[in-house]
Order: C-alpha cells, then sequence, then structure tokens
C-alpha cells in the first residue's frame, strides 16, 4: 500500500521542488548552528583543560605571585574581583531600577522617557573601554591615582543601562488592570508600584540584575583605566585593586609558565561565576513564565 | 412610541428628572456630566441618581460610554493624562469631580470590581489584607475574622478556606473573580462598581457572581456594566441605556425590558442592532 506521502513527489514537481529546497535550507540551518556551537565548545574544553590543571586550593588561598615564583594563588585578585562588581551593581542596580521605574510608571507618557530610553540604548552598546576612559577622566585624574571605587563605578555605568532597560521592560509587562485594580482599593501610587507592580515584575527584575552582574564580572577594559590591579593583599577602595580580569591580561602575556596557569585558573573560576549567574536567571526567567 | 416626550410635559417628570427614578434616597447622583478623551467628546450631559442600596444597570452597544461613565464614580481616568470630566458628580453630598478631593479616599468609599480578574500576585489571605491593612491596624486574629468574613461574602470561603496560603493566582477564572470581590468588600466600600464582571467567565460562575450581587446589594449601593441583557434583567433594579455617549434611556428594570418608551432602546433590547 502506498500512502499520500509516498506519492506526492514523484507525481507532483512544485512539491517535490519544495521538498528538495527544504531538506537544503535545514542542512544549512543545521550546518551554521554547528559551525557556532562548535567554536564556543572548544573555547570551553580549551579553558577547562587548562584552567583545572591549574586550579587547586592554593588558588583561593594565596596571593598573587611575584614574577617567576611558582607557589601562590588569586585570592587578592578573586576578592578584589567580588568586591568591585558588589560594589558596582550596589550602585547601578539601584539607580537603574529607579530610572526604569520612573520610565515604566511616571512618566510613560513623558517625551523626557523616550529620550531617556534612546540615551540608554546608546550606553548599553557603548564599548566599555569607552567607559573605562570616561572614569578615568572623571575620577581617576582628579583622585590623582587609580583606585578600586573608580573601577567600581566604571562597573556601574555598565550596569546601569541594563537594569534600567530591564526594569522598563519588565514594569510594562505588568498588565495595566493590575494596577488600576489595586488603585481601586484606594492604593496611592508610590503602593501600587512597590507592593504590586514590583512584586508583579520581581523575577524579571531580578533576573536583570543577575545578567548585568554577569556582564561587568568579566570586563577588562574598564577596570584597565580605572582599578588597575595590584600584587598584593589590598581592601583600600581609594587604592589600586587586584581583580581577575586584568590580572589574567598581565599574566597570560607574562613569559612564566606558573603565570600562564594561574591565568587560565582565573578565566575557569570567572567563567563559572558567569554560568552561575545565567543559569540563576534563567530558572528565575523560568518561574516567572510559569505564572 | 415617544412617550418620553410625553412624559416630559408632565408635571412631576420635567425635563433632567430621568435623574429621579429610582424610589429611596440617592448615593450618587450626577448632573450635566461630559467627559473628554482628549479632544474627543464620549460622554453628553449625563443625568441620573444611583438609589441607595440598588443595583443600577448599565447597557448599551460597545463604545456608548457605559464603561467610561463607571470609571468615572471611583476616578479611575485620573490615572491617564488627557482624560477630563465636567460637571458634578455627588457621592452624598460631596462632589467626587472636586480637584482637591483625595483620591484614595474616594476610592476606599466607591471599590471597583474589573473585567478580568485582578488577584494581586501575592497568597489568597494577603489578597484580603492587603488593601485593609492600608487603612486600618488591626490585630492578627481580628485580621483573619475579616478575612474570613470577605471570602464568605465573596461566597468563596468553603472552596479556599484549607489553602489560604496559596498563591492567589492559583484559581480558576471564577474564583479568581470572587477573590476580587471580597478583596473589594473587606475593605467596607460604600458603593461597588462591577465593569462586566462575568464577560471572562463560564455560566456557573457568573450564575454564582450574579447570586453575590443580589446578596451584596443589602449593604452596598451597586452599579454594574454589562454586555448581557439578561444579565441586567436579572440583577438589576434600575437600568440605563446608553448609545453614542448619551443616557438615552433610564428606568425601573422592567419598565426598560417590557415597555421601552425610546425606540432606540427597544431596537437594542429586541436585539436589531448593537
Amino acid at each position: 500500500m502506498t500512502t499520500l506521502a509516498d506519492n506526492a513527489p514523484a507525481i507532483n514537481p512544485i512539491y517535490s521542488r519544495r521538498r528538495r529546497t527544504n531538506i537544503i535550507v535545514r542542512g544549512l540551518c543545521i550546518a551554521a548552528a554547528l559551525f557556532g556551537v562548535t567554536w564556543l565548545a572548544l573555547i570551553l574544553f580549551t579553558l577547562f583543560w587548562n584552567g583545572l590543571t591549574g586550579l587547586s586550593l592554593q588558588v583561593f588561598t594565596e596571593m598573587t605571585p611575584p614574577p617567576g615564583s611558582t607557589t601562590g594563588g588569586l585570592l587578592n585578585a578573586i576578592v578584589g574581583s567580588l568586591l568591585m562588581t558588589v560594589i558596582g551593581v550596589g550602585i547601578g542596580a539601584p539607580l537603574g531600577m529607579l530610572a526604569g521605574t520612573f520610565m515604566a510608571e511616571y512618566g510613560r507618557h513623558e517625551r523626557l522617557t523616550s529620550v531617556v530610553r534612546f540615551i540608554n540604548d546608546i550606553l548599553l552598546s557603548a564599548p566599555s573601554i569607552i567607559i573605562g576612559l570616561f572614569i578615568y577622566g572623571a575620577v581617576v585624574v582628579p583622585m590623582g591615582s587609580f583606585s578600586a571605587i573608580a573601577g567600581a563605578l566604571a562597573l556601574a555605568v555598565i550596569v546601569i543601562p541594563v537594569v534600567v532597560r530591564t526594569t522598563e521592560d519588565m514594569l510594562l509587562l505588568v498588565p495595566n488592570p493590575l494596577r488600576e485594580a489595586a488603585s481601586a482599593l484606594g492604593l496611592p501610587r508610590s503602593l501600587v508600584i512597590r507592593r504590586i507592580a514590583y512584586r508583579a515584575a520581581r523575577a524579571g527584575i531580578i533576573t536583570g540584575i543577575l545578567l548585568g552582574t554577569a556582564r561587568v564580572a568579566g570586563e577588562t577594559a574598564p577596570l584597565l583605566f580605572t582599578a588597575l590591579s595590584n600584587q598584593f593583599w589590598s581592601l583600600d577602595l581609594t587604592k589600586t585593586m587586584a581583580n581577575l580580569p586584568v590580572t589574567i591580561n598581565n599574566f597570560v602575556q607574562s613569559p612564566y609558565e606558573y603565570w600562564k596557569q594561574l591565568a587560565w585558573a582565573g578565566a575557569l573560576i570567572i567563567t563559572l561565576a558567569v554560568l552561575a549567574l545565567n543559569i540563576g536567571a534563567r530558572i528565575l526567567g523560568a518561574e516567572r513564565t510559569s505564572k | 412610541m415617544n412617550n418620553l416626550n410625553v412624559s416630559v410635559d408632565l408635571p412631576q417628570a420635567p425635563v433632567g428628572s430621568l435623574a429621579s427614578v429610582p424610589a429611596g434616597p440617592p448615593k450618587i447622583t450626577v448632573r450635566d456630566l461630559n467627559f473628554y478623551y482628549g479632544q474627543s467628546k464620549a460622554l453628553k450631559s449625563i443625568n441620573l441618581t444611583l438609589g441607595l442600596n440598588r443595583v443600577t444597570a448599565f447597557i448599551g452597544p460597545s463604545g456608548c460610554g457605559k464603561s467610561t461613565l463607571l470609571r468615572i464614580f471611583n476616578r479611575m481616568y485620573d490615572l491617564y493624562p488627557g482624560q477630563r470630566a465636567e460637571g458634578q458628580v455627588l457621592l452624598d453630598k460631596s462632589n467626587i469631580l472636586d480637584p482637591k478631593l483625595d483620591l484614595n479616599l474616594l476610592r476606599a468609599r466607591v471599590g471597583m470590581v474589573f473585567q478580568k480578574p485582578t488577584p494581586f500576585p501575592m497568597t489568597i489571605y494577603e489578597n484580603i489584607a492587603f488593601g485593609v491593612r492600608l487603612y486600618e491596624k488591626i490585630s492578627k486574629s481580628e485580621m483573619d475574622d475579616r478575612v474570613e468574613k470577605a471570602l464568605r461574602g465573596g461566597a468563596l470561603w468553603e472552596e479556599v478556606k484549607d489553602k489560604l496560603n496559596a498563591s492567589g493566582l492559583s484559581l480558576s477564572g471564577g474564583q479568581q473573580q470572587r477573590l476580587c470581590i471580597a478583596r473589594t468588600v473587606a475593605v467596607r466600600p460604600e458603593v461597588i462598581l462591577f465593569d462586566e464582571p462575568c464577560s471572562a467567565l463560564d455560566p456557573i460562575s457568573t450564575a454564582k457572581i450574579e447570586e453575590l450581587i443580589s446578596e451584596l446589594k443589602e449593604d452596598y449601593t451597586i452599579a454594574i456594566v454589562t454586555h448581557n441583557m439578561q444579565q441586567a434583567a436579572r440583577v438589576s433594579d434600575e437600568t440605563a441605556f446608553m448609545y453614542l455617549g448619551e443616557l438615552v434611556e433610564f428606568d425601573s428594570t422592567s419598565k426598560i425590558f417590557t415597555s421601552p418608551s425610546d425606540r432606540r432602546t427597544q431596537d437594542y433590547i429586541t436585539g436589531r442592532f448593537g
């Protein structure tokens, strides 16, 4: 017995041509996807291959070593990165949330909002090295020295547009009837936003902040011009501070084998941290859509 | 036909006293109300009275202004720029169109239930307690009582008493709508506005809500906008028929549905247009 599908190509030239085209296009799509994923897989494989050999307990317990040394770790760089990222997100996220809240709630119908949104989109795609140079000119030069706080500020400037965008988008997704229902109970506007709109958009806004954090965790360029780096342990925000990206950048270009090994380990640590943040954001996102 | 014009000549029913239909004391009195969306006029010289503890239904084809009128009673339109009302709307003796009026206090007195159920993203218990806490500071046990009473008032208690800590969003559409009614009742308003409360619900849920509206009439003044004429006939004491931003006819529900004065009302309720 022959079915319609068995017959069709043979008897209908238009259909058989369409089928050939479909096979070719599908093949090209799969090839393109494989091409992209292959490089990503190679990068990750190389990173894990080299990073895992360098990864040991002393990476997390010892300071960055002087040239030529064969012991030492990345403790000061890890702590410095954490500190600057936390301060940067701590400054950038609230500012971004406030701006996004203004745009989605209070200023939804105002011209200022579309101007801010336009500028924010430019800032969102600005090369991070430009932001580093801006902070260099605005903070480092007046202060007279490179400093951790300048680094944190540069990271904050990168976080702000990400959080502005997600906060606005997520608040705009909150259905208006929900706001009307809250207003109809006699809630003042500020409470409608804080207790109802934020609550409904919470998972999305947190996702945005996590993605912003992931974005700055690996930034090198803005820190090169601001926090620089520091070979020693320092928690002084007004002095240079060690951080993973710049340390990797310095170590990987050195002739010392041990430094190179540490650079790989550092790269692996950043990648895993970013991966964890992204997975966290994914989980929160899934929670949001399931409601 | 043209009974309306005839009745204008009678001494006890002068022009504008379309407003005086309901027996008993008035709760909301609308006088010469005009409403604008930007430049376009959506309501034209509306006059009518909502009687205390009575159910007033607003019917008419889409775009006739019935929801617009309802949203004036709690100044909901104030949330949006470019919308404005002119004239007088008296809640008891005070004009709610007064720009100096405290909108939050007004909305605590005039509650509203919307077309789509809008439970807040929190537990069933919190959905009720949330509104109460805005205006009253009461103990946990008093709040428990209050939540139970409100959920009973919303005919939902039996269905949710064992899962008060579940999300309000986990309920079915009809249950969500009754939760919204319970939430509105919990803050003890004087007037409840229903904006097509059953249009997103199945017939069984609709019947429950209609039953509820009849019970709520004991304690509240109710205004309901509906596309469903049978619903208006079932639940209301007075009915207003609106068309193209005008109040065409306002009378007792039985009169509107059995012997309307205006040709347009008759055409609409018999399904000839709209």
